[in-house]
């Protein structure tokens, strides 16, 4: 149910919030006139390529640079060493928040030891990136290869080598919640269910891949960065700290930005190499990953195996759930947002949605000699809503109680809210019974199940599945980042101006990536002062132009930054409205903005524009009294108060067709219906569902990151590792449930990850449906045709 | 992911193209649609001395019919290939296969030549010319040579075709009137490289296969004739025994590669259920004639 929240500015007739209107930055791209950092060209740029380890794990013996140092265009060549000399000192990928993690210190390119294959080992400078890999060919390095740690089912056993034998072992974290009694709801139970999951690695596969453009002017000793990044103040914190430049001399610019789910709100030690390169040439210096450097070098994420246990009733209501999570990390914590957000994630939301009071569950993070782990879209809640939404549609089997039906019985009621979750969380405001009977209606429920029957008597095997979910979005400074010592905002900030011409100029911290953050900004501006869209120009991703904030990640942008804008713009507005009933010798209260102009309220006719008072604010300051000591600007920060984040809802819903001959899926429909509070956007909330959508598909059916025995990555193209494609993809109805927020006036809450967390559950769950008959059952994740097809005993 | 420098050199003719393939041996690469060879470059997982770019030698392309054969020049590409009536009616195999060549955009700039000549073991064309008992022409300074379809393709990336020839024509039967033909491919993602595929080619009468060819890839280092899986199916009614005993006879006939895509195990029972679908489908189609 919808709460009531009084109407607002926001709610008038024609806002423009709840509108969906297209991206400027869209006209731009289609035109081919982005403009992303590797476009921007300053004169006498150099480019950086590296030598990067091929083994897993290998002492570095020797290094021989002298033959590349010779090759024509080389401007430096440099070693992990020299490199650490200019750096203040190593990272270690741990928060205080996360209470005994350890991480070994770890250098921005390998010195001693390489400890994956990929880690940078020696930086090339030349003129042209051709020339830098042609040098790179030509560095010596002797190694001693090193036993590597594969397994993390095995990393803990005695007798398993020890990566970083300064800390003892493999364990990077362990951590276990429990609330209520599990072992005695499980004695109690009608039915237990348990299964074992597995996820293999992923990465983000952003269309631009990681890019920085580096360039250190000596005399003012100012460093300008630009970088295809999501949270640009933080690159300047830790860009500055890490090279020993005052963080104020540190601008950091991103540009258009071709994607980023997450890989780019992370520091890379390539990215620190090629900016000391820049300081030490005084040159421009460019690094572009190319496509194997993504792969072999991005952060990897969800490679996890998870035990899970589920108790119920007869009468099909749940009364625990337990699990036990081993999480696969890389050779070190990735600096400074750790490679254990991912374990906690799936502890924080396994069953979320659901009523029970019992729950246990505990994790452990290994390290590996492969890539380090980190956030990645949705991070955990793949696997969490996997693993819980599974067990729940086995459970419901064995109860003989439709799992449409076994949800509706076990969700958390739409009126309970706040209340606190099974894993000690505070929810409030979400919409499990509204999002799943609006599902049961949008899917036609009972309809596709006849018509599922009707196919099984043709031997066609058609699978129908669920998952409801929650997801964390919008973190507040109570949890992780802030409370952890790392140099991460919590909070958002927007800066907005009225200009002498009536137009707005908007500066948020929050930053675009291609999803329209911009635009929404601009919405919702536009919308609270009552001027065109037009009049409007947000700013974002430049830390010399915008206050500060923690950028775009965790689904924050609209739930933070457009709170911020709002509140910003209605300063913004009381002083206009105040300036104007000065020299209307009216009371601001009575007067409105509309369409640019001041009004009275209730009326369309102009009384002033506001291109009069910026004109009078600006340039005529002596026609108002010297009382009013305007500043046409304002400047708002947002942040949650207590709350770990804010959470929504939703549910999903999958129609697939599985060939049990060939153990290949072809998925037929999708829906998603979730309530992200107040849509500002509807087109663009929808695609950053669908686009989640796809992303989740995508692990559950294709990507994996594939390691051999000796650690070597097998599928490092586009070619082997499988992104899905528009093809193979079905239609995705979305539906929006709008439960405002009560932590914010917006009542915006995050959406661009909702997709991505249950799509994995919902298609398994679909594809199990399909193949119940036969006897089989999948779960492991990707589903590869080999997968069913040994589910279905047929290899 | 930039090439290591090599000399490049854009043949005027076909005269000139052979001349510097001798000349060069295996230093020199020929470059046709590059829609292999340049990501191989780029990744420095080939390095040539020399390409020798054979794009606008004009007289290397097209697609004519004479005496009943279809002759299609090596620097022919796909998306001509695809929309030749000339092929749709003489050759649906092919016509039916070109769906599963790749994407669009390769298939602008990609060639059958290219294809045939660096025999990738998961690639369509190479299979249909086995399955269609092409004959491919090669080219060297010393003239001439034609080498059946079955003694071309001799393993992984090998073919019968020497360092200094040149494949300049594929010379396909067309089919014949009362002939049937079907091509499957099983793909994770529409246009990927096969897991397993079959291109197969039969004569039928009363549900009976009297001719047949059934030719596999995406499993084995090269295109790979069924002949026991043929065996058991010629001159036999079609019958649910008669697809068991073609699938139990490829067992036989096949050696399939372990890789990414699935365990040998597993493209076996692929290819086994191709198998019985193709068999199915040729039934279907020689009914519907």
């Amino acid at each position: 149910m919808n709460k009531e929240t009084p109407l607002t500015l926001l709610d008038k007739p024609n806002s423009y919030v709840g509108r969906t209107l297209s991206r400027d930055a869209a006209k731009r791209a289609v035109a081919g006139r982005g403009r992303y950092t590797d476009d921007i060209m300053p004169a006498r740029t150099l480019h950086a390529a590296f030598v990067r380890s091929p083994y897993g794990h290998a002492k570095i013996l020797s290094i021989d640079v002298e033959a590349a140092k010779q090759q024509q265009g080389v401007a430096l060549v440099m070693t992990g060493a020299e490199l650490a000399e200019m750096c203040t000192g190593p990272w270690v990928g741990t928060l205080v928040c996360f209470d005994g993690m350890k991480s070994e210190p770890q250098h921005p390119m390998a010195i001693d030891r390489a400890c994956w294959q990929g880690e940078p080992v020696v930086m090339v400078v030349a003129t042209s990136r051709a020339e830098a890999e042609d040098a790179a060919e030509l560095v010596t390095v002797e190694y001693e290869e090193l036993p590597v740690v594969i397994d993390k089912e095995t990393a803990l056993d005695p007798g398993t080598p020890i990566i970083h034998p300064n800390l003892g072992d493999n364990l990077a974290f362990e951590k276990t919640i429990e609330t209520g009694d599990v072992e005695k709801a499980v004695a109690e139970a009608d039915i237990v269910i348990e299964d074992t999951f597995t996820f293999g690695r992923h990465t983000a596969v952003s269309l631009e891949p990681r890019a920085l453009l580096a360039e250190y002017d000596p005399g003012t000793e100012r460093l300008t960065i630009h970088t295809s990044s999501q949270c640009p103040h933080m690159i300047q914190a830790v860009f500055a700290r890490t090279l020993g430049v005052p963080e104020h001399n540190v601008r950091i610019v991103a540009p258009d930005v071709g994607g980023s789910f997450g890989l780019k709100i992370h520091t890379f030690g390539d990215e620190i190499a090629a900016t000391a390169a820049a300081i030490k040439l005084a040159r421009p210096v460019k690094f572009i990953a190319d496509r194997l450097e993504s792969f072999a070098t991005d952060i990897h994420a969800r490679e996890n195996r998870v035990k899970g246990r589920i108790a119920v009733t007869k009468e099909g209501i749940i009364t625990s759930m337990d699990i036990d999570v081993r999480s696969g990390a890389g050779a070190y914590s990735q600096y400074p947002r750790t490679s254990v957000f991912e374990a906690n994630q799936i502890l924080n939301i396994t069953g979320g949605p659901y009523a029970h009071e019992n729950y246990r569950a505990s994790t452990q993070v290994v390290y590996l000699n492969k890539v380090p782990t980190s956030q990645y879209r949705a991070v955990g809640h793949p696997i969490g809503n996997t693993v819980g939404e599974s067990l729940v549609d086995q459970a419901a089997a064995a109860c003989g109680i439709d799992p449409m039906e076994f949800r509706r019985r076990n969700v958390m009621r739409d009126d309970s809210y706040p209340r606190i979750s099974a894993a000690g969380i505070e929810m409030r405001d979400l919409s499990h019974q509204q999002c799943l009977e609006t599902l049961v209606d949008r899917m036609g429920y009972d309809a596709l199940l006849e018509e599922q029957a009707e196919y099984r008597k043709k031997g066609i095997q058609r699978g129908i599945g669920i998952a409801a979910f929650i997801k964390g979005t919008a973190p507040g400074p109570a949890g992780y980042y802030g409370a952890g010592g790392a140099p991460i905002s919590s909070q958002d900030s927007c800066t907005i101006k009225l200009e002498p011409s009536g137009g707005v100029i908007c500066m948020v911290g929050v930053t675009d990536q291609g999803q329209g953050v911009d635009t929404v900004m601009g919405q919702i501006a536009a919308a609270t002062l009552g001027i065109p869209m037009e009049s409007v120009r947000v700013i974002e991703g430049d830390t010399d132009a915008v206050p500060y904030g923690g950028g775009t990640y965790a689904s924050r942008a609209t739930a933070i930054g457009g709170e911020a804008t709002y509140q910003a713009a209605m300063m913004l507005r009381a002083e206009i409205l105040e300036i104007a009933g000065v020299l209307l010798q009216a009371e601001p209260d009575t007067l409105d903005i509309l369409d640019g102009h001041v009004v009275d309220k209730g009326d369309s006719a102009s009384r002033i524009s506001l291109a009069e008072i910026g004109r009078i604010g600006h340039f005529q300051v002596a026609e108002l009294p010297n009382h009013i000591q305007h500043t046409l600007s304002a400047t708002y920060r947002f942040r949650l108060k207590d709350a770990l984040y804010i959470f929504t809802n939703g549910i999903q819903g999958a129609y697939v067709e599985v060939d049990t001959d060939t153990g290949f899926i072809k998925l037929l429909n999708h829906w998603v219906i979730e309530d992200c509070g107040r849509v500002i956007n509807p087109q663009l909330a929808d695609e950053q569902v669908r686009g989640g959508c796809v992303q989740g598909l995508g692990g559950a059916l294709y990507e994996e990151c594939v390691y051999d025995s000796a650690g070597q990555l097998q599928n490092a193209t586009l070619a082997d590792y499988l992104v899905p494609m528009a093809g193979e993809m079905p239609d995705i109805e979305v539906a929006h449930i709008q439960t405002h927020t009560g932590v914010s006036e917006l009542g915006a809450k995050g959406v661009g990850e909702s997709g991505t967390g249950a799509a994995p559950a919902v298609v398994m769950n679909a594809v199990n449906d399909a193949i119940r008959p036969f006897g089989g059952k999948v779960t492991a994740q990707p589903m590869s045709p080999e997968t069913i097809l040994k589910a279905l005993g047929k290899v | 992911m930039k090439a290591p420098k090599f000399n490049y050199i854009r043949a005027e003719s076909r005269q000139q193209a052979l001349e510097l393939l001798d000349q060069l041996g295996e230093d020199g690469r020929i470059l046709a649609g590059g829609q292999s060879l340049m990501p191989t470059l780029n990744m420095r997982l080939s390095q040539p001395g020399t390409l020798i770019d054979i794009n606008k030698v004009t007289d290397l392309s097209g697609i004519t019919l004479e005496d009943g054969i279809v002759r299609i020049g090596a620097m022919t590409r796909h998306v001509e290939v695809a929309n030749s009536p000339i092929i749709a009616e003489n050759l649906p195999l092919i016509a039916e296969a070109m769906q599963h060549v790749a994407h669009h955009a390769v298939r602008n700039r990609g060639t059958i030549g290219g294809s045939i000549a660096l025999a990738d073991p998961a690639a369509e064309m190479p299979a249909c010319v086995l399955a269609l008992g092409a004959t491919l022409v090669v080219e060297s300074i010393n003239g001439r040579r034609e080498i059946a379809a079955e003694d071309y393709f001799k393993g992984l990336y090998e073919t019968a075709r020497a360092a200094n020839e040149l494949l300049v024509e594929i010379l396909i039967p067309a089919e014949k009137s009362d002939n049937v033909s079907v091509f499957l491919e099983l793909a994770q993602r529409h246009g990927d490289f096969a897991m397993a595929g079959l291109a197969c080619v039969a004569r039928v009468s009363n549900k009976t296969f009297e001719e047949l060819r059934l030719v596999y890839f995406g499993s084995e280092d090269r295109p790979t004739l069924g002949a026991g899986a043929i065996a058991a199916v010629v001159g036999q009614t079609w019958s649910a025994e008669c697809k068991e005993a073609a699938a139990n006879a490829l067992a036989d006939d096949l050696d399939p590669m372990t890789n990414l895509q699935g365990s040998a195990a597993m493209k076996l029972h692929l290819q086994k259920v191709l198998t019985g679908r193709a068999l199915d489908a040729a039934i279907e189609r020689a009914e519907a004639v």
